[in-house]
This record gives structure tokens, sequence and C-alpha cells, in this order.
């Protein structure tokens, strides 16, 4: 306990110590300042350039930006597609994995442009290491570098003076993959081999066990796609069991490694917008309102996994924490992360919209699980994906000041810029694109034939199955209730529509809202201005947060995790 | 149009190279230079050469002189390094209770000293990856008796091989104490 509770403070403040640098660079890197790496990335990033026949001094429109936007990552999905479904002719393919169905390969080529990385198939078995490397490992940059690339130019709108274009997306793009996550996960990844994460082009090795049995196991270049998929909030393993499996994290230490990856990021961008909007109080602002909602949902699952399950102890198993023992749930978790670093894995992931897992989701305690999916169902904006919870928060920061401007009967502002009807509209098209994904998917899964035929859990686990698929999909996670069969062709088709929904009809009214908020003026602050990087504000937002996803999940989550927490209790099983 | 649908191809082909191709292929390349024994997978060889397994890949034991690992979802059989994976059954499902009943029935009938709610839960529980090399120390010591017997070695010298197996927190903090199953049995097969 007194180590569980130690890690936990000693995490959030190691994430602080890292976010606030990192984030302080991000802010030169993407205003086009010199650092300490420019002399060595600064050819590559002209050689990109020349290349792809891009004028970097250019800025877009948001249109133009949008445009580009949909159009690379249009052209990233065809030549993922197009890789899964020949990958049997293409070389790098030791263990002779065949094509993918056109439905699995419609969905996981969306999975991964998405930032989702949502798997509907088993890494072991299913993809080639030429895919791994040139497809999902390429992705896991790009998608990311996507997201962040959207969070600047909704940053620029909100914070530059009447200027009509948003960046560059080229230039945004660019310089994401290239300062800030290649250096780091070059580093990563060479840390993660020396504890033992695989990295070769070999596809198995065959061994006689102890007692005589033949067990193959696979191997691959596992290191340099794990660095990315945790600091690129990305989350697709290469193996089924994802961070579970030994060869992806070897050893505690890798572990605490990739839950600072993840939120790295995100966390480090809430100052990144700090710096570029000239008042480092507003980013610290949204960072405080990420933390309370993080710490509070990582004391919840830490606490319900901690405590364990009533029904095991009823069958004999003793769960009591001791010198020699973890104890607690540990039904889906591995002896050498035990209850806390799992609880906190757990959390951080459906948190930053990441998705990757050290244990199986779906049997965690009820209302953990609950917790995890309630991460996902606020919009992935509890630090959230990279760059996309920085700018899922700023729309929430815009629908917190137009509620404080109604309360007290003043046009809101925020950060000196006048709020409209327009940019109102656009900001509620997008949440409601989310929730209304998430509620008309599930009611789908719930009420035909295919959709319940997937679960494996009867009772209100089912009901969970179903609405977590659905949650993880639209919040681009790629969490998982593994139980339920994602490989289904409805499940395959109806996720794969979820996540295109929860991607681009979030991000195309963001751009909209850059590009209108950009031309106006700034008016100074006056006595009835709502100050932004205020107490009251961090506390205002949170609420904002809260009751938007309360109000419009409870009911569901009342019949599945707290239904299921009460039975639980009552030692009903299914 | 035609120039962002042309600069969207170029642009995503030559970050694939750089990222899906060269990256990967120089940490491959650094990595197999500097840690060659990790980044092949941690294998351990026999005297006579033969690759008995990896160290950090759990595998399947049955036989009473062996320490078991945990249940295992992972194939059919359990601890298949192809087909990784939890059993993802839910805290009221009726299989996962059942199963852990009969784990511990199973290991209150083989273990002598254990009884029914003293079987620690990582003894009758499955691991994340099907593939956990690792049991916890009091998963280990519950089944020193039994192996003692199997091996008619005194319970105090099998003890000790666990205790010398045993791994601490990583810097003293970092994860959870634990035995790694397949280096205390070669540990073990060692010292008859």
């Amino acid at each position: 306990m007194a180590f569980d509770i130690a890690r936990l403070v000693g995490y959030g403040a190691v994430l602080l110590g890292i976010a606030y640098p990192l984030g302080l660079y991000m802010a030169r890197v993407f205003t086009g300042g010199r650092t300490w790496l420019t002399p060595v990335l600064a050819p590559i990033e002209r050689l990109v350039y020349r290349v792809a026949g891009v004028d970097p001094a250019s800025e877009m429109p948001w249109t133009g930006y949008a445009v580009s936007l949909l159009l690379f990552n249009f052209a990233c999905f065809v030549i993922l597609y197009l890789l899964l479904r020949l990958q049997g002719l293409l070389p790098l393919n030791p263990t002779q994995a065949g094509a993918m169905s056109p439905a699995i390969a419609f969905n996981t080529a969306v999975s991964f442009v998405t930032n989702t990385n949502w798997q509907a198939y088993s890494g072991e078995t299913a993809v080639s290491h030429l895919v791994q490397m040139a497809g999902f490992t390429w992705q896991n940059f790009i998608s990311a570098a996507t997201g962040v690339s959207v969070a600047l130019a909704l940053i620029r709108g909100l914070t530059r003076k009447e200027v009509r274009t948003v960046g560059n997306f080229w230039v945004d793009l660019t310089r994401t993959w290239l300062y800030v996550m290649l250096p780091l996960c070059v580093v990563l990844s060479l840390v993660y081999v020396s504890q033992g994460a695989v990295q070769t082009l070999a596809g198995q090795v065959a061994a006689t066990t102890v007692q005589g049995a033949t067990q193959a196991i696979h191997v691959g270049p596992i290191a340099s796609q794990e660095a990315i998929k945790e600091l690129g909030t990305n989350g697709g393993g290469f193996f089924g069991a994802n961070s579970a499996h030994p060869f992806e994290n070897p050893t505690p230490l890798t572990d605490f490694l990739q839950v600072l990856a993840v939120l790295a990021i995100p966390a480090g961008l809430t100052f990144t917008f700090g710096k570029m909007a000239g008042n480092m109080r507003q980013g610290a602002a949204i960072f405080l309102a990420m933390f309370i909602l993080f710490a509070a949902s990582v004391t919840v699952m830490y606490s319900f996994e901690r405590a364990g399950n009533p029904n095991l102890t009823a069958a004999g198993a003793d769960q009591v924490a001791s010198a020699v023992q973890s104890g607690g749930n540990t039904e889906g978790k591995e002896v050498r992360f035990g209850i806390e670093a799992s609880a906190l894995y757990g959390s951080v992931t459906t948190a930053a919209s990441n998705g990757a897992v050290n244990g199986s989701m779906s049997s965690m305690t009820p209302l953990s699980g609950g917790m995890a999916m309630l991460n996902m169902a606020l919009g992935e904006v509890v630090f959230g994906g990279v760059g996309a919870g920085l700018y899922g928060m700023l729309v929430f920061a815009i629908l917190a000041v137009f509620i404080a401007g109604l309360m007290v009967g003043r046009t809101p502002e925020f950060l000196g810029k006048k709020i409209g009807p327009k940019e109102m509209k656009l900001a509620m098209f997008a949440v409601l694109a989310l929730e209304a994904g998430i509620l008309i998917g599930t009611t789908i899964g719930v009420s035909t034939p295919a959709g319940l035929a997937g679960r494996l859990s009867a009772g209100p686990h089912g009901l969970t199955e179903i609405m977590y698929a659905f949650t993880s999909g639209v919040g681009n996670n790629g969490s998982a209730f593994a139980g339920l069969n994602a490989a289904s062709p409805f499940y395959a088709t109806a996720i794969g529509i979820a996540m295109l929904v929860g991607r681009y009809l979030f991000i195309v009214p963001v751009l909209a809202i850059a590009g209108s908020m950009g031309p106006k003026k700034q008016v100074p602050a006056s006595a009835g201005t709502f100050p932004t990087d205020s107490p009251l504000f961090v506390g205002l937002l949170i609420g904002v947060v809260l009751i938007v996803g309360a109000l419009t999940f409870f009911p569901a989550y009342a019949l599945g995790p707290v239904l299921e927490h009460f039975l639980m209790h009552t030692g009903r099983v299914f | 149009m035609r120039r962002y649908v042309f600069t969207s191809i170029r642009m995503a082909l030559v970050t694939l190279v750089v990222l899906g191709l060269v990256y990967p292929l120089i940490v491959t390349g650094v990595a197999q230079v500097a840690f060659p024994a990790q980044a092949n997978g941690s294998l351990i060889t026999s005297a006579s050469g033969t690759v008995v397994g990896s160290a950090l890949i759990g595998q399947r034991f049955t036989d009473a002189k062996y320490f078991d690992g945990r249940p295992s979802a992972a194939g059919a059989d359990g601890y298949d390094a192809s087909a990784s994976g939890a059993s993802n059954l839910g805290p009221t499902s009726r299989v996962l209770v059942d199963r852990v009943r009969t784990g511990v029935a199973a290991a209150v009938s083989e273990d002598p000293g254990l009884s029914a709610g003293s079987v620690p839960v990582d003894m009758v529980t499955a691991s994340g990856s099907g593939l956990d090399p690792d049991i916890t120390l009091a998963n280990a010591y519950a089944q020193v008796a039994r192996v003692a017997r199997a091996r008619s070695l005194p319970e105090a010298t099998v003890r000790g091989i666990v205790d010398t197996q045993a791994i601490g927190r990583q810097f003293g903090v970092l994860g959870e104490p634990r035995v790694n199953v397949l280096l205390l049995n070669m540990a073990l097969d060692a010292a008859k």
C-alpha cells in the first residue's frame, strides 16, 4: 500500500516535471524557433519539404488546412488498406501472414489513420513485419502528428490578432514528428530493448520447453513500434495481449516509462498553449482541470481493483495484500505490475485516448471498467489524445465561457476574443457528434442480433462490452473489453464508421472555429471579463465536462457498470 | 486541388519511408549491436544448444516436481506464445468464478498447508498476456512443500532456492516482488 501511494504520487510529480519543459520546447519548435536539435534535423526537414513539394513559408486559411489534412489522411488510408490486402505478396513476412479480409482491412486502416488503433485482428498471426513497420509504426507517428497540427491551428486562431490563416499543415505535421516524436522514440525504443523488448526482423523462434513441449515464440521489430505506440497515444500493440505481453513491456521500468510517454505530449501541449497565448497561466488552468479529473479517475480505478472481487474471495482465493503478494483483483493482470501499475495504466490509457493495455480491461471490477469508459466518454479531454485532448478541452473551454456569459448576461470572450453564435454552433456540433455517435452506435449494437451475438458476457457486463466498444471507437481510443467479437463483420464495419465520425466530425468544426476566431480583434480585458486563468474557471470547466458527460451517459451507465457492481456484491453471477 | 492531391501523396510516401522503414531499421541495427541478447528475445539455451524458451515468456508446467505458473488463457492449452491474451471474463462471469473454485480445490489437494480462503489469488487467476513468466512469492512459497516432496529434498532447501531466485522491486520501488517460474525450475534442476 505504501509503495502504491508513493508510486502514484511520484508518477504525478515526474509527469509534471517532464510536461513543463517539453511544452516549452514544443512552443519553440512550432513557432519556428531554433532548438538544440535544429543543426541535425533542419536538413532533414528541408529535404522532406523538397521531396513533397511544400513551400514551408506559406500559410493556409482553415479551408486549405482542412482539405490538406483530409486528402493526406485519405492517401494514408488507401496506402495502409493496400498494404493490408497485399501483405501476402510483399517482403518482410516471415510468418507468412495472408491478405486481410476487406472488412477487417477497412476497420484496421481506419483505426490506425484516426489514431484509434482499435484491433479487430490478432497481431501475432494476422500481419507481416512490413505492415507492423511501414503500415502501423508509420501511421502511429502520422495520426498523432495530425492531431497536434489541428491543436496548433486552433491555438493560432484563438491567440493571434486579426490573422486569416491558421498555419501550414505540412509544416506543423513535419515538425511534430521530426522534432518532437522521432528523437524521443529513438531513445525510448533503445531503453525498452535494454530491458528485454524484442527488436529483430526474424519471425519466430522454436523452443523445446523444460517439460519437452514445443513453443513457437513470436518475435519482430517490436521496440521501435512500442515507443511511438505510447508517445503518440496510439495504443495498437504488436501482440494481441498488447502491453501485457512481456516482449512489449518486459519490466516495471518499461511500464513506468510507457505511462509517462502516453501523457507527456498531451500534458506538455497545455503549456505549449500557454506559451503561445503569451500567458502561462492560461495553459496551467487547462493542465489543472485535466489533472484533477485524471487524479479522480486513478483514485477510483486503483481503489476498486485493490478492493478486489468478492466472488473470488467466496471461491476461496486470498486477495489480501501482504509482503509476498500484491493481492486484489488479479484476473487479467501481470504479476510484475500488480494492482497499482495495472490500475494506473488503465486510467492513463483511457484518459489519453491511447487504448494500450497492460492487462485485461474487461476483467476489471465493474466500477473500474466503468471509470475507464467514462474517461473515454468525456470526449477524451482528460489529457486526451496527442493534440486531440487539447483541442477537445479548448472546445469545452469555449462552452464554459459561454455558460459563464449566460449567467452574467455578457458576450462571452476567450483570450480576449468574442465568441459568437457561429463558434458556439460549431462547438456544440463537435460535442454532439461524439455523443450521438456513442449512443446511436450502442443502440444499434444492443438492438440487432448481429450486435448482441458479439458479446462474451451475459448480464450487465454484456451491455458494457458493447457500449465500451462504441465509446472507444468514437473517442478514437482503441481500448477494448476484449471479450467482444470485434472481428465480426458487424463490429468491423460499425466500429470503423464510429472511428471516422469521432475523428473527422470533430476535427473539421475545430478547424472552422480556428478559421472564424483568427480574424477577430482582441479586446482588452475589462471588469466584466471572466478570467480564464482563475481557479473559478478551472472549477467551471471541470463542471461543464462532467455535466455534459454525466447527463448524457448516466442512464446507460446505471444499467451497465453500476448495476453490475451491486450484483457482484450480492454474489450474482451470469 | 490537384496540387493538394499530389502533395498529399508525396508527403505520405516520404514519411512512410522515413518513419516506417528507416527509423525501425536503424533501431534494429543499433539494438542488435548494443543489446543482442534482449533484442532477440532473451532466449535460454540448454547445454546441448537447443532453445529451451525465453526468460520473459512463461511456459506450461504440469509435473509435481516443478513450480506451476499461473493459469493461462493463451491458446487452448495455455502458454501458446503465438496466441497471447487474457480470459477477458468479467467480474460477474460464472465461467470465471467456477474456474477459480476449481483452481482452489486443485491447489488445496496438491499443496499441503493450503486451505480454501488462503490460496494466493494469482495462483487461480489468469494473467493479462497468458504468458506471464512470474508468480508472486506467496504463490511460490505455497508450492514449496509439494515440490520438495516430489524431489525428496528438504523443504528448507527448496525454499532457499525460491529466495535466491526472488526478484525484488526495480530500483527498490517499481513493480512487485516476484519469482520467474522458468528460471526457478531450471535452478531446481541444476541443484539436484
